[in-house]
């Protein structure tokens, strides 16, 4: 991560979300709905549950038998991802 | 309701590209009381689709067009209600609202009660009246500027105004122009439809919102339901669109209420910007097309506006919930030459006298106003 925040949308925003095991996800708010992969779900339920992305990439090592560096990189990726449909 | 109530509902024009409210009014009050509730459609072109589905309509009738002034329009009616008395009167069209809030009282002599509001609150909601309002109700809205010559477009500039910026009518129309060009053709287009003045109003980006409710006319927004259009038609009316929940555009729309004493269906249509501040676009005095959303969220508005117009308390309803979808569809409905013939020369259907009768209302059961979906 080289020392850098990874920057995702408000908690209050991402907590609204409901979220179904399809991988569909629904904006109550705003009305916008949205798919996700099976990892990005997995990030998403994460994300309504804590800010520290370093859980997040530990959790996401665990749970889907990958490296630090590839859990580290489908986090920023989906971030990036997340504040392009928030923004 | 103890005994058959007789409900006479305009706006049974139903173009695919901007239909009127009439038919899923209509479609509401059927779902909710079933055959407890007689309803007249009333249209003003013997093609109101609306005026031949007898699965919502008992009997309809053809009605003098508003610019024939009030009188004509008592007169039609009268003789309506002489046939066929009517005790609930729910005009559906924006244009008809004046003339239908000034003959409230002459309506309500003869037996035919309304829920409306008053001619000043009707008056104070008007596009070229909503920054005055939204100061009162602390709710953002664009800039308007009331037009009646198109040179403004060529000299806006200089004095802060900037392109894009949409043009619209008094009662109708909006578009959103790019240059003075477009903005002047705008202007002669709806000047020659609505008349003047044509407004001009400050862009906002951002995404429209609707919420449709019920003002109890004592400050009170009652049953409010939320939503986003997910697919538009031509004219940019909903094709598709998803309900939605949001306390700030709730709050809102309680301020605006509230400011007006708003009696009476509305719409607040309102634009989100990009910080999710909510802009005020215009209030529609009458429910919206889009109105059997209402219903699919379990907040039947048409059935609470029934009630308080016959003097009944408003129904509680459950909580308002996001993430109902619906999406619109064109049909063909197959109707026998003589009853064509009977609206088109008498303005008069009914459908119990019609050959082939009416239409199945199969799974059309009376359902409890306060029960849980």
């Amino acid at each position: 991560m080289n020392g850098q925040a990874v920057e995702f949308p408000k908690q209050a925003l991402l907590t609204r979300l409901a979220l179904s095991d399809s991988g569909f996800v629904f904006d109550p708010v705003t009305g916008n709905s949205f798919t996700v992969n099976t990892s990005g779900l997995s990030i998403l339920r994460l994300l309504q549950k804590t800010e520290d992305w370093t859980d997040i990439i530990a959790t996401l090592q665990a749970d889907f038998e990958v490296s630090y560096s590839v859990a580290e990189r489908d986090v920023l990726e989906f971030a990036t991802a997340l504040r392009s449909a928030f923004k | 309701m103890s005994r058959v109530i007789t409900v006479a509902i305009t706006g049974m024009n139903a173009l695919p590209e901007s239909p009127g409210p009439g038919l899923a009014v209509a479609r509401c009050l059927r779902e909710q009381y079933g055959d407890r509730v007689r309803i007249i459609g009333l249209g003003y072109d013997a093609l109101d689709p609306g005026l031949y589905l007898s699965a919502f309509c008992d009997a309809s009738h053809l009605i003098a067009y508003p610019l024939h002034g009030s009188d004509v329009l008592l007169e039609r009616l009268s003789l309506i209600h002489q046939a066929d008395p009517i005790d609930v009167l729910i005009p559906c069209l924006d244009a008809e609202l004046p003339l239908m809030v000034l003959l409230a009282p002459r309506l309500a002599a003869i037996g035919i009660r309304t829920f409306l509001p008053t001619a000043e609150q009707l008056t104070r909601r008007a596009k070229d009246q909503l920054p005055e309002l939204c100061e009162l109700a602390e709710v953002h809205c664009p800039e308007l500027r009331a037009l009646t010559h198109p040179s403004f477009f060529h000299t806006c500039h200089s004095e802060g105004w900037e392109y894009p910026m949409v043009v619209k009518g008094v009662f109708y129309d909006a578009k959103v122009v790019y240059n003075a060009e477009e903005a002047t053709t705008a202007f002669y287009k709806v000047a020659a439809e609505w008349g003047l003045p044509v407004l001009a109003q400050r862009f906002v980006a951002g995404e429209e919102y609707n919420l449709t409710a019920v003002g109890d006319g004592a400050g009170k927004l009652l049953g409010e339901v939320m939503m986003k259009k997910r697919a538009l038609t031509s004219k940019g009316k909903a094709w598709a669109g998803i309900s939605t929940l949001d306390e700030n555009l709730s709050a809102a729309a309680g301020r605006l209420v509230a400011a007006l004493n708003w009696r009476g269906p509305l719409e607040v249509e309102v634009m989100r910007d990009a910080q999710g501040e909510y802009h005020l676009i215009e209030i529609n005095p009458r429910f919206p097309a889009w109105i059997y959303l209402s219903q699919g969220v379990g907040r039947n508005l048409p059935a609470l506006l029934l009630e308080l117009a016959l003097g009944h308390p408003a129904p509680e309803f459950p909580p308002a919930v996001a993430g109902t979808f619906f999406v619109r569809y064109a049909l063909e409905t197959i109707v026998p030459l003589s009853t064509f013939e009977n609206l088109m020369m008498a303005g008069t259907l009914d459908f119990e006298k019609q050959e082939g009768g009416r239409e199945t209302r199969e799974g059309m059961h009376p359902r409890p106003l306060l029960g849980k979906r």
